[in-house]
């Protein structure tokens, strides 16, 4: 065996790119809960993706099919109706997850230098997430999904001179149609996997470059030769962060550690989504809208339509601003913004325990605005909502004009050399 | 796996208690074990997914043929899983001949496993007169013709009539056996059928003995 | 942190707050009941068939499914398609139907999922009579319905009951709720019941792997927790070594 595994190494560094990444790696002992929904994302994308082939196997991307095959998938295939809510349930996880895995990023100033690029992969990936969410949406041609598309598709025809000819080269037709379902088929299925793939590829290389943040904020990679050993960790690290840096007592080595307080946190996830899954899919219809059991119908709009509840918090920042141009800069520029964090935030110290109490609470009524914007995007429109949403709209870049003035003159506490438990 | 780490914590600082060890095997065994059973369970309704649907069930599914209306000597067409089934009805004479060439075929008595018990006779059939084959020549799948009339003699002497595979020449007699020296090494498969009445055969399933 | 996590649990019961729909009735199913399911389907098939289809929907795993053998549905519930494997099919053709009603009879394999149970229920015993109407009816629920009363015969004549009541110092005519001029064939428990079934019947061929999916998600969720408990106990016992 041990002959074999050399005669493979000396052709593909199998073991010591899997020492590097995946069992020598380095990790901060403190990371907690918050820290585990980088890992659960991956699993969720798995999870896309292996239901999502598999589904392939059986859908028919045409506008006279689609909705006829998804039926297919649910009643007739073996446990097609288990592998479909696996996706739809996951689809949602997704994003749960992912808003949590960026709200901690938040939390700990994990953005801040040198962690710059790995934000913005994590941004990148964030809106090829959308695109696909979006467009997987669209496949099942229901009411919702043939509305839906026609309302975001047609917020492209607000771009002055090119609007409308942008909007007739997105369908492919004069309106949404099966010319769009076919194309959007393509680009979910494989086009954007492979581009989200890649990004967070790519996403993790950039992270194990600089390391894991932790909720201290504290730097585990010292200058070599600055640490006395009794500092230095006591387990066996990769030489390719040993040779550069001393590795502060801070650390776990990936594997076994960080893989087992990962696989609690997967068990405890899978627990709650199964339970979704199997008794309450559609959850409440938040996660499968009830228009959408009814057919697209080209001639009958829905009463309400809305995005699915992972898009409100946009929705309604588009629907707060009167003029449809406008309306819509301004909901790209909500999701532009979230890029720039690290130059919005000036600040020096990363983590928001040291930092002064304003941030905590500026942070707070973030997410609070977040998720009332979700709210407001995701119900019936009422008088009162539409001044609501216009003031939620500004809190919501307020947050970030009062990051940029309050950070570059902060008072913030110590930071401690060590990590604290 | 508990060999990596028990090497990593030692070569630092701590001792290992065995009892720890000892604990901590059973617990990586466990949840190895456990995580497998998961992971199997996990991959179940996806190598079940593979099944045939409904819809292939439903296509597949038993096919009734009203025979009242062939003709001796005349031969019907169906079709049974998207695959062609032939029922010839066979004239007395011709059923008397099927002995004579048992010397030519190579499977005569029909000792391989290519029709159900009730078809493991003479004729090949539930009733002599109306034979019932699968047309799908058993060397590569092409369906072979049937030739009457005296037609099939060029390709066997002395046998006016049987099915001729044009793709690589094999041969059947009117039982569906497959000749000597021709590609095909089996005879045509006799599909399960039963008689509803006369009249009336489904081709896809036995009578449930009584 | 826990702040916000109670205005996130908060979200979804505002979704209830608008509207002035008229209010539902709750429908009290269970898809484990094959009897009231059965009565459901035997409804259907009888009313509801020669308008209305469920084309994503095979006779045969119906009966199946409900605990009817394939030869007593195939005698008594099957009155569409030619095998007991086919699709629940309407023999009304599409442009007639569109002709006679405006818009064809929408296919109901999965209304009790796009309209909700609750929602159905209410509607099947809120038509009343209303002369001004295509078919002579008008519906509470759905008001302005395109649909005739095919299950008058069962619930009787129904009619609005009105009452003049004094508000504001005017005598107004206010709608008191629905009564039938009892000439149904059944009471109105009775009706309600049929009512019940048909719609626990919708609510089975709009999911029918419900059933199988909580069983299912039992077992499953048991073994999860079994997995949770060794693979909590095998962290803890590698990060006891952890220094603080």
């Amino acid at each position: 065996m041990n002959a074999f595994m050399s005669w493979i190494e000396q052709r593909i560094p199998v073991m010591r790119v899997a020492n590097m990444h995946a069992i020598q790696y380095p990790a901060p002992k403190n990371m907690n809960f918050w820290y585990i929904f980088g890992f659960l994302a991956t699993i969720v994308l798995v999870n896309q993706i292996l239901t999502g082939i598999w589904l392939t196997m059986s859908y028919e991307p045409s506008s006279e099919r689609a909705f006829a095959s998804v039926e297919y998938i649910m009643r007739e295939v073996n446990y097609g109706w288990l592998i479909r809510y696996m996706h739809s349930t996951g689809a949602s996880a997704f994003f749960i997850v992912v808003y949590m895995h960026m709200f901690r990023g938040m939390m700990y100033g994990s953005y801040q230098k040198p962690r710059e690029l790995l934000w913005v992969f994590g941004m990148l990936i964030y809106l090829a997430l959308m695109a696909e969410a979006f467009m997987g949406y669209v496949l099942p041609w229901g009411q919702m999904s043939y509305w839906g598309a026609q309302v975001i598709v047609s917020l492209f025809s607000a771009i002055p001179v090119i609007g409308p000819d942008l909007v007739e080269w997105i369908q492919g037709d004069y309106v949404i149609s099966g010319a769009t379902l076919n194309r959007f088929f393509a680009l979910h299925v494989i086009a954007l996997p492979l581009v989200i793939v890649i990004l967070v590829f790519l996403h993790i290389i950039a992270l194990h470059e600089v390391g894991s943040n932790n909720p201290d904020g504290t730097n585990i990679k010292h200058k070599k030769g600055s640490l006395a050993e009794e500092d230095k960790t006591v387990y066996k690290i990769h030489e390719y962060y040993t040779d550069k840096y001393d590795i502060i007592d801070d650390v776990v080595p990936f594997f076994p550690h960080i893989v087992l307080k990962d696989l609690v946190a997967f068990s405890v996830f899978l627990f709650g989504f199964c339970y979704i899954m199997f008794f309450m899919p559609e959850m409440g219809g938040y996660f499968l809208e009830h228009p959408n059991f009814e057919i697209a119908n080209p001639y009958k709009t829905p009463a309400h339509i809305f995005p699915v509840w992972y898009f409100t918090p946009f929705y309604a920042i588009l629907k707060a601003v009167p003029d449809k141009l406008f309306g819509v800069l301004t909901m790209f520029g909500a999701i532009a913004v979230l890029f720039a964090m690290p130059w919005v935030d000036r600040g020096k110290v990363r983590s928001w325990r040291y930092r002064c109490g304003l941030h905590k609470v500026n942070l707070l009524v973030f997410a609070a605005v977040f998720v009332f914007l979700g709210y407001l995007g995701g119900t019936p429109q009422e008088n009162w909502k539409i001044v609501a949403s216009q003031i939620a709209t500004i809190m919501y870049f307020g947050f970030f004009v009062l990051l940029w003035i309050y950070s570059g003159k902060e008072k913030t506490k110590p930071v401690p050399a060590r990590i604290t438990l | 796996m508990s060999d990596v780490s028990v090497d990593t914590n030692e070569s630092a600082t701590k001792n290992e208690q065995p009892k720890s060890s000892d604990r901590r095997k059973f617990l990586t065994v466990g949840t190895c074990v456990v995580g497998a059973i998961g992971a199997v369970g996990a991959a179940v309704p996806f190598v079940a997914s593979w099944q045939p649907s409904a819809r292939a069930k439903a296509a597949g599914a038993d096919v009734q043929v009203d025979i009242s209306a062939i003709q001796p000597g005349q031969m019907i067409r169906v079709k049974w899983r998207s695959k062609p089934v032939w029922i010839v009805r066979r004239t007395p004479e011709l059923l008397k001949s099927l002995s004579a060439i048992d010397d030519q075929l190579r499977d005569p008595n029909s000792e391989q496993e290519q029709q159900p018990a009730f078809a493991k006779n003479e004729y090949r059939s539930l009733k002599a007169e109306y034979l019932i084959l699968v047309g799908i020549c058993t060397h590569l799948g092409c369906s072979p013709q049937h030739l009457a009339d005296g037609t099939f003699e060029e390709y066997a002497e002395g046998v006016a009539e049987g099915f001729f595979c044009p793709c690589h020449g094999s041969k059947f007699d009117m039982a569906g056996r497959v000749f000597q020296g021709v590609p095909a090494p089996l005879n045509l498969v006799v599909p399960p059928y039963q008689y509803v009445d006369d009249n009336t055969i489904i081709i896809g399933s036995e009578a449930e003995i009584v | 942190m826990k702040k916000w996590l109670a205005i996130l649990l908060l979200v979804p019961s505002f979704v209830f707050a608008a509207g002035t729909e008229y209010p539902n009735d709750h429908a009290d199913i269970d898809l484990t009941d094959q009897s009231s399911l059965q009565r459901g389907a035997q409804t259907f098939m009888n009313y509801c068939l020669g308008c209305h289809q469920m084309q994503y929907q095979r006779y045969q795993r119906t009966f199946q499914d409900i605990g009817v053998p394939d030869e007593l549905g195939d005698k008594y519930l099957r009155f569409t398609g030619e095998k007991v494997s086919d699709y629940i099919t309407s023999t009304m053709p599409a442009e007639a139907s569109a002709k006679w009603f405006g818009a064809p009879p929408p296919d109901l394999t999965l209304v009790a999922r796009s309209r909700g149970v609750d929602w159905i229920y209410t509607y099947l015993r809120t038509f009343y009579v209303d002369e001004s109407k295509t078919f002579g009816v008008n519906n509470l629920a759905f008001p302005n319905a395109g649909m005739p009363h095919v299950l008058q015969g069962l619930q009787g004549t129904p009619r609005l009951a009105t009452e003049m009541k004094m508000i504001d110092g005017e005598m107004k005519e206010l709608s008191v709720g629905l009564r039938t001029d009892g000439d149904g064939k059944l009471t109105t428990e009775e009706y309600d019941q049929t009512i019940l079934d048909l719609v626990n019947f919708l609510a089975y061929t709009g999911e029918p792997s419900r059933l199988q999916s909580e069983n299912i998600g039992k077992g499953v969720l048991i073994f999860i927790l079994i997995f949770f408990v060794f693979a909590y106990l095998l962290k803890k016992d590698y990060w006891k070594d952890v220094k603080k």
